[in-house]
C-alpha cells in the first residue's frame, strides 16, 4: 500500500518531540505521523511504501523520524526531494529512500521498485520513474543495513 | 590553487587536501556534542561498535531538551549519560546548566576555523564564530565517537551580502526570519550560506549565533559569518574567502527599511511583517531557546517592560540560554525587571521551545514566541498556533495581550 503526502512534511509531524526521548523503537512506531495523518499507525503493514514531495524530513535531527518509519513496516520513502540530514539518518539505520523529482505517485498507486537500480514502476499510471543516484558511501552503508554495520566491518570510512 | 570559500577552506583544512563543492571528503572533526534526545540513541550505537570514545576531551554531553526530567523513562535517559560520561570521562552539563549551542560556545568548547558536530540540527549556530558546524543524527555522531572522522559532500556555498543599519528594535532575528521567508524552507538546501555585509560587521557575537541559528529552517547545512568586527579573549585566525570563489549564489540586501518580522503559524518560513498580525489576541509569550534567550535578548525585553505588568490574560514565561545568562541577568537588574513586570523564570534549557514539557500550550491557544520553529505540534500541542518573532516582539505583545510593535 502507498501513504502520499505534500512538501516539507516536518520531523516535529513524523514523530513529535514529545515522544523522541526514549531507547524503546516500538514506542516511536506508536506515534509515527500522527499529527500528519492520525490514521497513518493503525493501517501501515509491513512493506508499505510512503511518498512524498519535496523537503521530506525537514527540522529536526533526530534519527527517531526514519527509526519510527521503519519500525512502523515502510519498506522504502518516495520524495521529490529529501532534507539532507533526514537522508543520512536514513541510510545510517537503514531506510531505503528513493530520491524521484518528477513522480505522481497517488494512494490507491500500485508500485513496484527496485533499490539496487532506483527503479520505480507505477502499475497504476504505467509509468517508470528513475531515483537519484546515492553517493557510493551511502550504497555501501545501506548495502551494510545500516552505520553501524557499515563500521563494525571497515573500522572506518571510505569514499 | 583554485580560489575557495570559507566554507571550503575550513573543509580543507580537515581534509588533508584541497577540496571544492560537490566534492566527497572525510574530515577530522574537532568537537562534537549531543544532548538528551539524541544522545541515548548515539552512546547505544556507540556500544555496538567500540569501547572508548577516540578523544573524550573532544565530547560533550549536555541534559537540556527534557531536563530536569519530567518522568521516569527521560530520568532513566538521564542516568545512562551520567553514567556513560563518568565511564568515560566526558564532561556532562547537568540540568539547568543550559542549552547545548550556548554552552558549547560560553565555554570555549567550539573555536573559530574548527569543525563541530552535534547530535541537534542548531549545531549550525556556532558559524557565528566562523567555524564549520552542522547536525547530524545520533548514529552518524556514534561513527565520530568511535573514529573521529566523518564524510561530507562539500557543500556549495551561498552568499548573503547584508548592508545597510538596522533600525531600532530591528534585531538579528528579524534579519534571519526576513531571509527565511525569502529563501523559503528549501531555498538553501544543502548550501552553506556565508554571511557578511556591514549589518553583519556591526552584529556581537550572540546576535551572529542567532543569525546563524536559523540557518536550518532554509535547509542549509551550514551558515558561517565572515569574521570582520569578531571579537574574541583569546588568538585567532580569521578565515575569509579568496578573491573570485565560487559560489552558487549571491544575494544583496539592503536592510535599512527592514521592518519587524513573524512567523506565522505553521512554518518558519511562512514570514510577514509584524504589521500584518498586530492585534491577534495571546495567551502565552515565551522567551527562550538557542535562538533568542541571551542576555541581550532579556534585556530588550525588560527595557520595553520596564515599570510595567503584562497584560492579565497572558503568562510570559522565560528560559535563558544558560544558568550563566541567568546569572548575568540577576546581577545586573534584568531578571527582577522582568520578574516584577510578571514573567516567570523556568529553568535554563530547552523547555517549552520543543514541547517535552514546563509550559506546553492549550487547545486553540496563540502562543508568541522567540525560537525558530513552529511547525504544528512543536510546542507539544498540534491544536495551538505558534508565531515566531525578536524578543522585543514578544515582549511587546505579552504587555498588550495582542501581537504587539513596541510603542
Ligand atoms: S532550544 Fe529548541 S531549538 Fe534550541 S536546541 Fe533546544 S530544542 Fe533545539
Amino acid at each position: 500500500m502507498v501513504f502520499s503526502y505534500g512538501d516539507n512534511i516536518d520531523t516535529d509531524r513524523i514523530i513529535p518531540g514529545k515522544y523522541t526521548k526514549t531507547l524503546d523503537m516500538s514506542q516511536l512506531a506508536a506515534h509515527v505521523l500522527e499529527d500528519l495523518d492520525p490514521a497513518f499507525k493503525d493501517t501501515v503493514r509491513q512493506g508499505d511504501v510512503v511518498a512524498a514531495g519535496f523537503n521530506f524530513g525537514c527540522g529536526s535531527s533526530r534519527e527517531q523520524a526514519p527509526i519510527a518509519l521503519k519500525m512502523a513496516g515502510v519498506a522504502v520513502v518516495i520524495a521529490r526531494t529529501f532534507a539532507r540530514i533526514f537522508y543520512r539518518n536514513a541510510i545510517n539505520v537503514g531506510l531505503p529512500l528513493l530520491e524521484i523529482r518528477e513522480h505522481d505517485i497517488a494512494p490507491a498507486d500500485s508500485l513496484t521498485y527496485d533499490l539496487k537500480t532506483g527503479q520505480v514502476t507505477n502499475h497504476t499510471k504505467q509509468k517508470t520513474y528513475q531515483a537519484a543516484p546515492m553517493p557510493q558511501v551511502m550504497i555501501d552503508i545501506l548495502n551494510e543495513g545500516g552505520l553501524v554495520a557499515y563500521l563494525k566491518k571497515n573500522g572506518d570510512y571510505k569514499i | 590553487m583554485k580560489p575557495q570559500t570559507i566554507t571550503e577552506k575550513i573543509l580543507s583544512n580537515h581534509s588533508g587536501r584541497s577540496v571544492y563543492a560537490d566534492e566527497l571528503t572525510i574530515v577530522n572533526v574537532d568537537g562534537i556534542m549531543a544532548t538528551d534526545t539524541t544522545a541515548p540513541m548515539a552512546i547505544k550505537a556507540f556500544q555496538e561498535m567500540g569501547s572508548r570514545v577516540w578523544d573524550n576531551q573532544k565530547m560533550w554531553l549536555v541534559l537540556d531538551h527534557a531536563a530536569p526530567a519530567p518522568n521516569e523513562r527521560i530520568a532513566n535517559l538521564h542516568k545512562l549519560m551520567r553514567d556513560f560520561a563518568r565511564q568515560q570521562s566526558i564532561k556532562l552539563y547537568d540540568i539547568g546548566e543550559g542549552i547545548c549551542h550556548q554552552i558549547m560556545v560560553d565555554q570555549d568548547h567550539v573555536r573559530p576555523g574548527q569543525i563541530f558536530m552535534g547530535a541537534d540540527s542548531h549545531t549550525c549556530t556556532y558559524g557565528a564564530l566562523n567555524a564549520f558546524s552542522t547536525g547530524v543524527g545520533s548514529t552518524d555522531l556514534a561513527g565520530i565517537m568511535l573514529t573521529g572522522k566523518t564524510w561530507l559532500k562539500v557543500p556549495r556555498s551561498m552568499k548573503v551580502v547584508l548592508s545597510g543599519s538596522l533600525r531600532p528594535n530591528v534585531s538579528a532575528k528579524d534579519v534571519i526570519l526576513f531571509l527565511a521567508g525569502q529563501l523559503t524552507i528549501e531555498g538553501a538546501t544543502y548550501q552553506s550560506i556565508e554571511f557578511e555585509g556591514e549589518v553583519v560587521e556591526n552584529m556581537t557575537l550572540a546576535s551572529r549565533m542567532t543569525l546563524c541559528n536559523m540557518v536550518i529552517e532554509m535547509g542549509a547545512k551550514a551558515g558561517i559569518c565572515h569574521p570582520k568586527g569578531l571579537t574574541l579573549p583569546y588568538d585567532w585566525t580569521p578565515i575569509v574567502a579568496d578573491p573570485n570563489a565560487v559560489y552558487d549564489s549571491v544575494l544583496r540586501y539592503d536592510l535599512s527599511e527592514l521592518l519587524p518580522q513573524i512567523a506565522f503559524p505553521h512554518s518558519p518560513d511562512n514570514v510577514r511583517n509584524v504589521q500584518a498580525a498586530l492585534g491577534t489576541p495571546i495567551q502565552y509569550a515565551f522567551i527562550g531557546s538557542c535562538t533568542n534567550a541571551r542576555l541581550e535578548d532579556l534585556q530588550v525585553a525588560a527595557q520595553l517592560l520596564k515599570g510595567q505588568k503584562i497584560a492579565d490574560t497572558v503568562r510570559l514565561l522565560i528560559a535563558p540560554a544558560s544558568n550563566q545568562v541567568f546569572m548575568d541577568a540577576l546581577a545586573d537588574g534584568t531578571a527582577q525587571t522582568l520578574m516584577e513586570a510578571g514573567a516567570r523564570f523556568i529553568t535554563s534549557g530547552c523547555g517549552p521551545c520543543v514541547g517535552s514539557h514546563l509550559g506546553v500550550p492549550a487547545d486553540g491557544e496563540t502562543v508568541i514566541s522567540s525560537t525558530n520553529r513552529n511547525f504544528k505540534g512543536r510546542m507539544g500541542n498540534p491544536n495551538a498556533n505558534v508565531y515566531l518573532s525578536s524578543p522585543a516582539i514578544v515582549a511587546a505583545s505579552a504587555l498588550k495581550g495582542k501581537i504587539s510593535l513596541p510603542d
